[in-house]
């Protein structure tokens, strides 16, 4: 936890010998607090006081990576409880597990790191896979994570197994290259997995019966007591109220307490007897606090809620998506082709493009810039008024492409038509729909009409 | 063994018990709801009281939707006809009550008379025992003209009317204090207007024991964070004891899931969206369970394996940990 100016200034020489560039040692005690020096600037401070600032400088979840290359991916290093209080920084990797004797092993490899869906211009890709040893040895586990791999090259793994041999023998055989997410040391085996992953340099969960806190917190100092620094937790739950409630409350141990030992990102294992059921553990799990999220289902349908609502859970709050605004043309547009105009938040720009696209009739789209607001947000924050979309028309050069001069405004601010055909004089000002799922009806029925 | 020393919130306010269905006679229900007196946030029952389960209410119209997506069309079937039947049959599937819109009734499908309504409501009123939920078409002028006529033909019922808006929460709230009834306020997204028409409705006298809050639900992809984010600062303003932010929350989950694209398009989509009877159906329950995460007290639901997958879910919530 961040320490405050004054408990940094007990820690100091308290010489105010000015070395530092700072004219007293309480000044430069203020600025370390803010971050805006460095202690090494100060020739005299002891190693005691250099080990208590360093602890309290590190970020109170740690950033652990998982994976190698293109595909790996960060989690934790989070700073709030709620998104509103500032915003949610390393979105969850969502993972999907197969057993180790499954015969269908290699193929749903392969799907798991080809699934991909596009949503407002962004690719959403599943994160990796988790190899579940499942009957045989330890030389049958490694063969099986080495045909994982061989399928789906370059996704990141998480090995799951409480025997560290069968780690052993998959990292040996390769799979250390990949940097894959150890799962699980639990009290019964730790001292053999920290050995594991310390050798292969990979991170490692910790596992406890359901809810035992007290037991990741002895299980985190042995294994990093062994030398093991990326460590992920997790609780052993498998409710919905056993995860929120331990989830929750190692996040608030972590932020509030600064409780070094429980400072890791949380795996939630989502698994469900069916799809329905494991969606909603990880919807749950996405909105409260998890860092990796393992499900057994890969429902195409349940995997595009997932990754939508971590895109929404992880947005941050001060900052909507934007798209440029411009004069964006849909299909071949041409002289005869409608005009129509939207704001520059994402979700609104995608959603009237994907309608239009979808209407099969070439428009010319035009987005004014609201600063990423949706069309009735901008209306009401007077960012996306008369004079804004007639500014948009003019400055877009729109004129010049067109024979006719008719304008299509979002039906959400039909209170504007008599506004913008003043500010536009000889333009008509047509009212499109509200929504942008009834565009297509708009375009084949009205416009054309 | 280390002991860990939990960190438990002390929370000073309690969010507002609101009964729904007759509590003290004049009623036909043969059942009530009550939602809301949590003092904790949601689930977490190591640091206060959720005295009441989150409810679950399916959505029935009075005509049949002709815009709905063909998953719920193949679903529900020829109940779809009859709103009787349809809430007859929303309860069998695990409905604990009714949210009635009387469609039927807007400028623009078919402008039935006030009278028309009451005779609907009294319908579903005898085909079911769980309470109701009424909401009007939708356009000012019909709502409180049909609202007022049906609070007035079902006293004692104690129904939730909606919507109630800052445009016209005079006439609701008016026709809902006389007959006994509940409102549901509507605010759009935020924070500070929806406090404001509390104090609005309150300033009128009708007891905030009588009021659901509808912070106005996002879908999925179509705008959650920002429900999700509002619902979480008014329940913590609850909590935290701001007087004007304890109703309970209620959340069309619904009708914005299965309003967007992905909830109704069968063809065309991408193969990784998945089929649309799977996609509906995980649509309407990952929004419904973010809000649930946010304080949502009443879930309006649209598809009968939403209200299982949900109803199952909860079970689990409120067990504890």
């Amino acid at each position: 936890m961040a320490l405050t100016g004054l408990q940094i200034y007990k820690l100091l020489p308290k010489t105010n010998c000015k070395e530092c560039g700072f004219p007293t040692c309480l000044a430069f005690a203020m600025k370390l607090a803010q971050k805006g020096t460095e202690l090494d600037k100060c020739p005299y401070v002891d190693d005691e006081a250099k080990t208590a600032l360093d602890a309290a400088s590190a970020p109170p979840i740690k950033l652990v990576a998982i994976g190698a290359g293109e595909r790996a991916f960060e989690i934790g290093n989070e700073v709030v409880l709620y998104r509103h209080e500032k915003t949610f920084y390393h979105q969850p990797g969502l993972v999907v597990r197969v057993r180790s004797d499954d015969p269908q092993l290699a193929g749903k490899a392969a799907d798991v790191a080809s699934y991909e869906v596009e949503r407002v211009g962004m690719k959403l890709r599943l994160d990796g896979l988790a190899v579940e040893h499942s009957g045989g040895d330890a030389a049958a586990y490694a063969a099986a994570v080495a045909a994982a791999r061989a399928a789906a090259p370059g996704l990141p793994l998480v090995l799951m197994s409480g025997d560290a041999a069968a780690i052993d023998a998959a990292l040996s055989g390769g799979a250390a290259a990949d940097r894959p997410l150890v799962h699980a040391a639990t009290s019964a085996n730790w001292q053999a997995m920290a050995d594991v992953a310390k050798k292969h340099g990979c991170p490692l969960a910790i596992r406890t019966a359901a809810g035992d806190l007290a037991g990741l917190v002895d299980l985190s100092e042995s294994v990093r007591g062994a030398g093991v620094d990326d460590l992920v937790l997790d609780p052993g739950t498998t409710t919905l109220a056993g995860d929120l409630t331990a989830f929750t409350q190692l996040r608030r141990l972590a932020l509030k307490k600064g409780a070094r030992a429980l400072g890791f990102p949380i795996v939630a294992d989502s698994s469900g007897a069916v799809w329905q059921a494991e969606l909603a553990r990880a919807t749950q799990a996405v909105a409260k606090y998890a860092g990796v999220v393992i499900i057994d289902h890969l429902e195409p349908a349940a995997v595009y809620s997932l990754l939508t609502l971590r895109q929404n859970i992880y947005t941050d709050p001060q900052k909507p998506i934007q798209v440029e605004p411009k004069l964006y043309e849909v299909g071949v547009a041409g002289p005869d082709s409608p005009v129509l105009i939207t704001t520059n938040f994402s979700l609104t720009y995608f959603s009237v493009s994907g309608e239009v696209e979808g209407a099969g009739v070439p428009a010319w789209l035009l987005v004014a810039d609201s600063d990423g607001q949706s069309v009735l947000t901008g209306w009401a924050a007077g960012k996306f008024d008369a004079e804004k979309i007639a500014k948009t028309v003019r400055d877009s050069g729109i004129e010049s492409r067109i024979n006719h001069k008719k304008l299509v405004i979002p039906g959400h601010v039909a209170g504007l038509s008599g506004e913008v055909e003043e500010e536009l004089p000889g333009w008509q000002i047509m009212v499109g729909p509200r929504d942008a799922v009834d565009i297509s009806n708009y375009l084949k029925n009205v416009w054309g009409a | 063994m280390t002991a860990v020393e939990i960190p438990v919130e002390k929370w000073s306010g309690t969010v507002r018990d609101v009964t729904l269905g007759s509590s003290y006679g004049g009623g036909t229900r043969t059942s009530t709801v009550t939602v809301g007196g949590e003092t904790a946030l949601p689930f977490l029952d190591f640091e206060g009281a959720l005295p009441h389960r989150p409810a679950l209410a399916v959505e029935v119209v009075d005509m049949e939707p002709a815009d709905w997506s063909p998953e719920l069309v193949a679903v529900w079937g020829d109940d779809l006809k009859d709103p009787a039947k349809w809430a007859a049959r929303a309860v069998a599937e695990g409905a604990d009550l009714i949210a009635l819109k009387l469609r039927s009734c807007h400028p623009d499908f078919g402008d039935r008379s006030a009278t028309d309504a009451r005779a609907t409501v009294d319908r579903v009123l005898a085909a079911v025992g769980v309470p109701l939920i009424v909401y009007g078409p939708g356009t000012a002028d019909k709502d409180n003209d049909v609202l007022v006529a049906v609070a007035e033909a079902t006293k004692g019922e104690q129904l939730a009317l909606g919507l109630c808006e800052e445009k016209n929460y005079r006439t609701i709230v008016a026709a809902a204090l006389g007959n006994g009834h509940l409102v549901i306020a509507q605010t759009p997204i935020d924070v500070n207007l929806a406090k404001q028409l509390n104090i609005l409705i309150s300033d009128m006298r009708l007891p905030l024991e009588r009021v659901l809050m509808d912070p106005n639900t996002g879908a999925l992809g179509y705008g959650l964070e920002y429900t999700y984010s509002v619902m979480e600062r008014l329940r913590l303003a609850a909590l935290m004891g701001d007087a004007m932010t304890q109703q309970p929350m209620i959340c069309t989950i619904g009708e914005e899931a299965w309003r967007q694209k992905e909830g109704r398009a069968a063809t065309d989509v991408p193969a990784a969206w998945g089929e649309l009877a799977e996609r509906g159906v995980a649509w309407e329950v990952t929004t419904a369970m973010t809000l649930l995460e946010a304080g949502a007290d009443i879930l309006v639901l649209r598809h009968p394996s939403s209200v299982g997958v949900l109803r199952e879910a909860l079970d689990d919530l409120m067990k504890g940990a």
